[in-house]
This record gives structure tokens, sequence and C-alpha cells, in this order.
């Protein structure tokens, strides 16, 4: 009795001691984002730009783009932007002057410092991904979401595949500039694959290895939650071993990304 | 409940061996073992390159030990960090500032990441940074960047500070204020692990030290003690003309000879200077720049390094 009574308040303490190191790591990258107005731009203005250029292309059959359209491709680029390849040039910013050597000798731990040096681009991210939706509900006439939370889900768990990318992707990025360079595969593959083309466009075995990336899998599982359907096939409607095979991609993804992150992202210059 | 720092000293590390992998391997630290008592300044001496970061980065739980262990407050600091980290003090090689954030700004983040941080004013004050609170990391001098390291250091109030060369960079009038406040934060009751390359820093500092050399330890004891062991020098230059044969001089004297005269070393040094000026009288010499010192720490980490320099590395191995 005594036992739970101690621990409940122990991980609680826990818990409040990893939001306010979180909470002070994230408010200077704050700072730090506002202070840099290219990254601030990019952050910003891509999704945007993405959107009203994949809006300009002819419609593609079976692709409402508008509504539910927009609010996908608004979040699916808002993860690769503002969030992935943001990410990744402050983490290399942070690693080559030395301050995630620094943090490490902090108190924080590991996935503390992550999700601090990410969390504003994670917020830009959200709100465009909020932004989106709400415009699709209120000025595209999109419906309400028929599942919310599964909306969500698919959100959070998109991010925690981007994060882990991104921190993945840092360890062949030496400097900042080089960002440019080593986020396209992710960048490119997701466009192309991950779900901004609907998988009947694409040739050959393609439409089998995109429904294996993490983005095609939010991307479905976004519209499903918005409109009950998947985009490929309106009239299917909410299918649960769809779901369940999107979550299984997307959880061997995680797995696959904490276990890559721990063996190749390094925390300081290459000597 | 005993705490397990009381059972042995507040570090303690035995056999460590660090090993870097790639370019053909590396092993930076070849087996070293030493403990720090609490409320004691521990020094380690070296050479740039003989192991004192590498040693310190594993102490400080920064990477895992290749071999060996190593104990801070009774705990693994590497695998156990999440438990020590809120008890110590790091002072890393290099700064790693955010160059685009205001030292109140970075201090203030920092302050974010402890348990139980100190008011940040009163951490810049410490090190005499509270004027240049507003001014950017990027604008600060390299002394001011370390004074800044060491505020960051001691916000958390931490009973046990990792300092690595935490004076390099500094002027004289700044070194004397930051041994001030370790000397504060010792009789405070903390226990400092520091790593320098200057001397009268560890002559003037440390409780006991260690001296190393490509990865290991050579000597260890209090200042005193390892200047016990080692001779005083005379030195002087030969006056022009015909010079009579030195005398035999009391107090073990070795001679040598150096450039234009000689260096002697002695076990006594008054004895020895007694005898040597006394001959100088009689004969009406004067000896030339003629110097004797003590035997110094600088002295001996000189000797040190000199007779390890090559290939007798195990031989001044105590």
């Amino acid at each position: 009795m005594t036992t739970t009574a101690r621990t409940v308040p122990a991980a609680l303490q826990c818990l409040r001691g990893s939001a306010r190191r979180i909470g002070a790591l994230s408010r200077a990258e704050a700072l730090l984002l506002r202070r840099n107005p290219m990254a601030l731009l990019t952050a910003l203005g891509t999704p945007i730009v993405g959107v009203a250029l994949l809006n300009a292309l002819p419609p593609s059959g079976s692709v409402p783009l508008p509504g539910a359209g927009i609010a996908v491709t608004l979040t699916a680029f808002a993860l690769l932007f503002p969030l992935y390849y943001n990410l990744v040039t402050t983490l290399v910013a942070r690693r080559e002057e030395l301050v995630l050597k620094r943090l490490r000798s902090s108190e924080c731990s590991d996935a503390e410092i992550l999700i601090g040096a990410g969390a504003p681009a994670m917020t830009i991210a959200w709100g465009q991904a909020t932004v989106g939706v709400v415009a699709a509900t209120t000025v595209l006439g999109m419906a309400l979401p028929v599942n919310p939370v599964l909306v969500i889900v698919a959100v959070l768990l998109g991010t925690v595949v981007f994060v882990l990318l991104a921190a993945v992707s840092t360890a062949v990025t030496r400097t900042v500039e080089m960002a440019q360079l080593s986020t396209l595969p992710v960048v490119v593959v997701s466009m192309v694959l991950g779900g901004l083309f609907p998988p009947d466009m694409l040739p050959g075995p393609l439409p089998w290895v995109a429904e294996l990336l993490p983005l095609t899998q939010v991307v479905d599982l976004m519209w499903l939650g918005l409109t009950g359907t998947t985009r490929d096939s309106p009239g299917d409607g909410e299918s649960l071993s769809g779901i369940v095979a999107a979550f299984l991609v997307l959880g061997a993804w995680v797995v696959a990304g904490v276990l890559a992150r721990r063996r190749l992202m390094r925390w300081e210059p290459r000597k | 409940m005993l705490d397990p720092m009381d059972a042995t000293g507040v570090i303690d590390v035995a056999g460590l061996h660090r090993h870097y992998s790639g370019g053909g391997g590396f092993e930076a630290v070849r087996g070293v073992s030493f403990s720090v008592r609490r409320g004691e300044l521990f020094a380690l001496l070296g050479t740039n390159g003989a192991g004192k970061t590498s040693l310190l980065e594993v102490v400080e739980g920064l990477a895992p030990a290749s071999s060996g262990t190593v104990r801070v407050l009774g705990r693994d600091p590497h695998s156990e960090r999440r438990a020590v980290r809120p008890r110590v003090g790091i002072v890393l090689q290099d700064s790693g500032f955010p160059s685009e954030l205001t030292v109140m700004e970075m201090t203030r983040m920092w302050a974010g990441t402890l348990s139980a941080p100190r008011p940040v004013g009163e951490a810049l004050d410490l090190v005499n940074l509270g004027h240049r609170a507003k001014v950017g990391v990027r604008q600060l001098s390299g002394g001011e960047r370390r004074r800044l390291d060491l505020a960051l250091a001691v916000l958390g109030r931490p009973e046990v500070l990792f300092l690595d060369e935490p004076t390099s960079g500094l002027d004289p009038a700044a070194r004397q204020g930051v041994w001030r406040l370790l000397r504060d934060l010792l009789d405070g009751g903390a226990t400092i692990l520091l790593s320098t390359h200057h001397m009268d820093e560890a002559e003037s500092l440390a409780d006991r030290l260690a001296i190393m050399h490509r990865g290991r330890v050579v000597r260890t004891g209090t200042p005193a003690e390892i200047v016990s062991g080692q001779a005083a020098r005379i030195s002087f230059g030969w006056p022009p003309g015909v010079v009579p044969p030195l005398p035999v001089l009391p107090g073990g004297v070795t001679v040598e000879p150096a450039r234009g005269g000689v260096v002697l070393r002695t076990r006594d040094l008054q004895l020895t200077v007694a005898a040597l000026l006394e001959w100088a009288n009689h004969h009406d010499l004067r000896l030339h720049h003629f110097t004797a010192r003590p035997a110094s720490l600088q002295e001996t980490f000189l000797a040190l390094a000199e007779s390890g320099g090559d290939h007798h590395d195990e031989e001044w191995v105590r």
C-alpha cells in the first residue's frame, strides 16, 4: 500500500521533471528559430507552397484534392519540411556547436534532448495540420472528421517516426548546408511514393513499396479518420484490417528508428 | 540505510581503460586507478594528449569505460546517469553554447534542466559575469566563455564538480578569481576533480594529484609528496678564464654540463649551495646567472616528461 502511495508521486515527479527540462530546451530552441529567418521561412512557408503546387496539378481521377485532400497534403508536407528537414538542420547545428555534447552532460535524457530540440518544429507541424483540418471543414466543404482520434494518432505516430528519421539522418550530415542533400532521399521518396501521389498513379511494384513507407500509412490513416474512406477506394469504408496494417507498419518504423538512432546518431562532431 | 557513497571515496576509478575504435584503434586511457575523498580537490596533471579529457569523459558518464570500473557517489556515472547527474556539475573541455543566445538566456535554459538551481543572477555574479547578462554568447571573450561554463557548472549546487581545464584562456586576474571560487566551493563541502596543464594551478589548489602520461598515471600523491622525491636544481655559467675544478660537494650531487656552464642536482640544497659559494669565494670567482631552485612540481613534471618521452614508460611508474 505504502509502496503504491510512494511510487505514484515519484513517477509523477519524474514526469514533471521531464516536462520542465523539455520546456527549458524548447523555449531556447524557439528563441533560436525566431532568430533564424531562413529556417523560420522554410518551416512556415514550404507546406503552403507545396499544397498550392499540388493543387495546381491536374486532378488524378480518384483524388478529391480540395477538402480532406488539402488537409492531408498539408500535414504530409508539415511532417517533411517544418519537422523532418528543419529538425535535421537544428540537430546538426547544435551538434557542430557542441551544444548536444553539453546537453548530454546535463540531467536531460537523450529522449528529452531530442524532444526539446524538436518541440518548435513539432509545434509548427501540428499547427499546420490543425489549420489544414480546420480550413477543410470550415472553408472547403469537408464534413466533420469521422474519427478525430484516428487523425490525431496518425499525426502523432508520423511525428515520432520523422523525429527519429531526422535524428538518424544527422549521422550522414556533416554540416547544416549538407542537410539540403542528405534529407533528399527521405523527402523525395516520401513525396513521390509516400502518399502525396495516389498509389494508382505509380507504375510496377511501386504501389507495393509505397505501402511500406511511413508517410503512406499516416496519409491513409488520416483519410480514414477524416472521411471514413481510403483515398484510393472511396467505397471501402473504415476497415479494421487496414488500420491494423497501418499501425504495424508505423510501429515497425518506430522500432527501427529507435534502434538506428541509438546505433548511428552522434552527439558531437567527428574529430 | 547507509548511503553507498560513505563506504568509499566520492569518486572511485579502478583499472580504467578507454579504447577508441576506428582508425586502427587507439587506447587513450590505459589502466588508471585513483580515488577522490569527500571535500578534496584532486588534480589530473598532464601534457596535451596525456588522456586527461578521455578519462574525465568516462568519469563524467559521457562515455562508457572499455574496461575497469568507475563509481561516482557510489554509482556508475554512465549506466546510472539519471541518479548521478543531479548531484554533479561539469565543465567540459569545449563550452558548447548556441551562438545566438545571450548569457542570460543560456543560463536560464541551463537552470531549467536542473533539479535545484541557484538563482540565475547569483550564479553569474559568482564568476563576475552579472554585467554581461544581456550580451550574446557569441560576443564573449575566451575567458568570459570559460567563466560562463563555470557558472553553469555550479548553477545546480553540485556536490561533485568535474572541471576539464577550467582556467584555459583566462588572464592571471581571472584565474585568481576562479581559484577563489573553487576554494569557496571546497569550503562549502564540494569535491572537485580538475584537469590542468598549469603546474601552479595544481600546486596551489590540489590536495592530491595524479600526473598522467600517455594514458597512464605515473605519479600520484600530495604536491609535497610528489616533489619530495625530486632533486633541487642549481645552475650557473662559468666565469671567463681558467676555472679550478669543482670540489666534492655534499648532498648527493650530480653534475651535468650545460651551455657555457653547469647544472647541479642535489638532495640538500642548503648544504650544496653553501659549499659551492664557499668554493667560489675561496677562488674569487663570479658565477654568472647563479640560480638555486628547490624541487617543484614543474621540475618534477618536466623530469617525468623527459624521462618518459621515448621508450622508458614503464620505468617511471612508481
